[in-house]
């Protein structure tokens, strides 16, 4: 039962980071709480979900076409907001009400085209079937979610660390004020970063019709809580603690779920309030380290 | 308000806008509730009118925490569910009648605030997610298999013994009132002035020598008694409720959404966005609630971006407005012309 916690709660975990992965670069660079973030997450669940029983595809595919519509949806929608949030004295708090709008908004509009039915993935390529890892057996989609997960979040360490584009936003995570002091391009930064960032969580949605059992519109809300914990348990704005932080969560999610099945729903929201108000920089945020 | 206005300006007001500024606060808080209280008379579904009083009280509780503080609870249910609790396991344990239960369902509420007053060391969206965890993780709690001795876990809580429409109809108009009561005092009041002098600069503030976490913590356990009072009275005039029923973060999302319709930081702002929008849930919401959800949605999402005063901005602008084309107006003359 150890190894089967341990290995399932490790590959859940990366993907939980992944999923993650979004929010923490939404809040460390534009400073903007996408309370929308599991409703984003939702959607892509729903793409992956027409995918593959409307065009018979495998729902995988689905990343690859969520990306560029995420990213130009991303683009437009932080252009559309940004003069309101420049004009705010407290843009952080008027970005949690307006994405809390927003996540209603694509709540409602998924209960409309989707009904409020939950919707599964059980055959195709990833739904059905098993594998045997040392001796144990995982569903098919555990290790995907995770071989999904891991390269995902290079591509975004490899934008960050090696692209000009990802010094840019590195930049700006440090310092809004002196980025633009350096002429770096701020508007066109943080709109792309956060067309990433729903990439991201669109590609996640994909996984996530798997690793929580389906889909249904009223996700949305505790995806968001699960990426919130996850963002505070690694630390804001750094890839690497985003993953890091979901491991601690899918670890000790299913060693719960092994050992005490009553209290494991507790155990997120406990962990949340824990990091929260022992270490609000995150177990594995430095605070200098933006970076 | 002109007046208000002249007072906030530091000048010594007349006794006729001391007098006159008592009438408004009197009126604030008789108005709603004889409108509450002769409401019966007009509209016989006691439940629909206790409900809207229910939301009439949460609303104004959020205005407490947030219009005061700036701390915006998404888990403002928490205190809601632990109040009807309260009430139930006074009701099936202690043996309390249906009155002295609502009272205690304030008190679990207040006990619950007590817990939670390290969360107020958080800011911004840590606060708000963190006490969505915390009223999550209460939940979880409750409905546990393991506590049903206590609050019957997540099999339900039955209040039927005590069940009286009449009763709990009344006790929600006095709780309507002792809600409007608190937002005007706590605006007349030291209190109200120290947790805005907070708002608009916690260092100046703490200089000056104001307790800040005094003060907020003051804010916190009064939104904390409204909400579980109305948490109980809810349960009282349902009498049959699940732990799903009363921590359904939906009320969180009502009662954030009615304060900031109607306008936060006023005192009738909450009331009239709880009753015009409940009252529109009531007509589309429970037969199609994702239409509602999506007007909802659009709302909040045109406040944020355009109207962060809510209704009560709109009106205040529009007088002034007015005034200044009347010629009228001690209503500042230029910045009557920029409130849009």
């Amino acid at each position: 039962m150890v190894l089967y916690a341990l290995i399932s709660g490790i590959l859940i975990g990366l993907f939980y980071g992944f999923a993650a992965l979004g929010l923490s670069l939404a809040f460390g660079v534009l400073r903007v709480v996408n309370i929308a973030h599991g409703d984003v997450i939702v959607l892509g669940s729903y793409l992956a979900y027409e995918l593959s029983t409307q065009a018979h595809l495998n729902p995988l595919i689905a990343i690859p076409v969520a990306i560029p519509v995420a990213v130009v949806i991303g683009l437009a929608f932080y252009r559309l907001i940004a003069p309101s949030l420049g004009r705010s004295k407290d843009p952080e708090m008027l970005s949690l009400i307006l994405f809390f709008g927003v996540s209603q908004v694509i709540e409602a509009l998924a209960t409309i085209g989707f009904t409020v039915n939950q919707d599964t993935l059980l055959t195709g390529p990833v739904g059905n079937g098993s594998v045997q890892i040392l001796g144990q057996t995982f569903p098919n989609y555990e290790p995907v979610a995770a071989a999904v997960a891991v390269p995902g979040a290079l591509l975004v360490m490899l934008y960050l660390y090696r692209s000009r584009l990802g010094l840019a936003t590195r930049a700006l995570m440090s310092s809004r004020a002196d980025a633009l002091l350096a002429g770096i391009d701020v508007g066109r930064t943080s709109a792309l970063s956060f067309g990433i960032a729903l990439a991201l969580a669109a590609s996640a949605g994909v996984l996530s019709i798997y690793v929580n059992g389906g889909v249904n519109p009223s996700q949305g809300a505790d995806l968001t809580t699960t990426a919130f914990a996850v963002v505070v348990i690694g630390g804001l704005g750094n890839p690497g603690g985003a993953l890091a932080g979901g491991l601690v969560f899918g670890l000790a999610e299913q060693f719960a779920q092994s050992y005490e099945p009553n209290w494991a729903g507790l155990v997120p929201y406990a962990l949340l309030l824990a990091v929260m108000l022992a270490k609000p920089e995150g177990l594995f945020g430095r605070r200098a380290r933006y970076a | 308000m002109p007046n208000v206005a002249a007072g906030a300006s530091g000048q010594r007001a007349t006794s006729a806008q001391i007098w006159r500024r008592r009438a408004i606060d009197l009126a604030s808080v008789l108005v709603p509730t004889v409108l509450f209280a002769l409401a019966r008379t007009v509209d016989s579904n006691l439940l629909l009118l206790v409900s809207i009083m229910v939301y009439v009280v949460l609303a104004q509780g959020v205005n407490v925490i947030y219009g005061f503080t700036g701390y915006l609870p998404f888990g403002y249910v928490g205190f809601f569910g632990a109040g009807a609790y309260g009430a139930y396991v006074a009701v099936a344990h202690l043996g309390a009648n249906a009155v002295e239960a609502t009272a205690l369902g304030g008190v679990a509420a207040v006990l619950v605030g007590v817990v939670l007053i390290p969360l107020l060391r958080l800011r911004g969206a840590y606060f708000a997610i963190a006490s969505l965890a915390a009223a999550l993780a209460l939940s979880s709690i409750v409905s546990n298999p393991a506590v049903t001795s206590v609050t019957n876990g997540p099999y339900g809580a039955d209040l039927t013994r005590v069940f009286s429409s009449g009763g709990s109809y009344w006790t929600a108009v006095v709780i309507v009132a002792l809600a409007m009561v608190s937002v005007v005092a706590l605006r007349r009041s030291r209190l109200g002035l120290l947790l805005r002098a907070v708002r608009a600069d916690q260092v100046s503030a703490s200089c000056a020598g104001v307790n800040v976490v005094a003060a907020r913590t003051g804010a916190w356990l009064l939104s904390a008694l409204l909400a579980g009072l109305a948490g109980a009275v809810y349960a009282w005039s349902i009498s049959v409720f699940y732990p799903t029923a009363v921590f359904d973060t939906t009320i969180s999302l009502f009662a954030i959404v009615f304060a900031l319709f109607g306008g936060v930081g006023t005192v009738l702002g909450p009331v009239v966005g709880a009753v015009v929008l409940y009252y529109v849930y009531n007509a589309i919401g429970v037969n199609d609630p994702q239409y509602f959800q999506l007007i909802f949605g659009v709302v909040i999402v045109i406040i944020a971006l355009f109207l962060p005063g809510g209704l009560a901005a709109l009106a205040l602008g529009a007088r002034r407005r007015l005034g200044a084309r009347r010629g009228l107006g001690g209503a500042q003359p230029v910045g009557g012309s920029d409130v849009r």
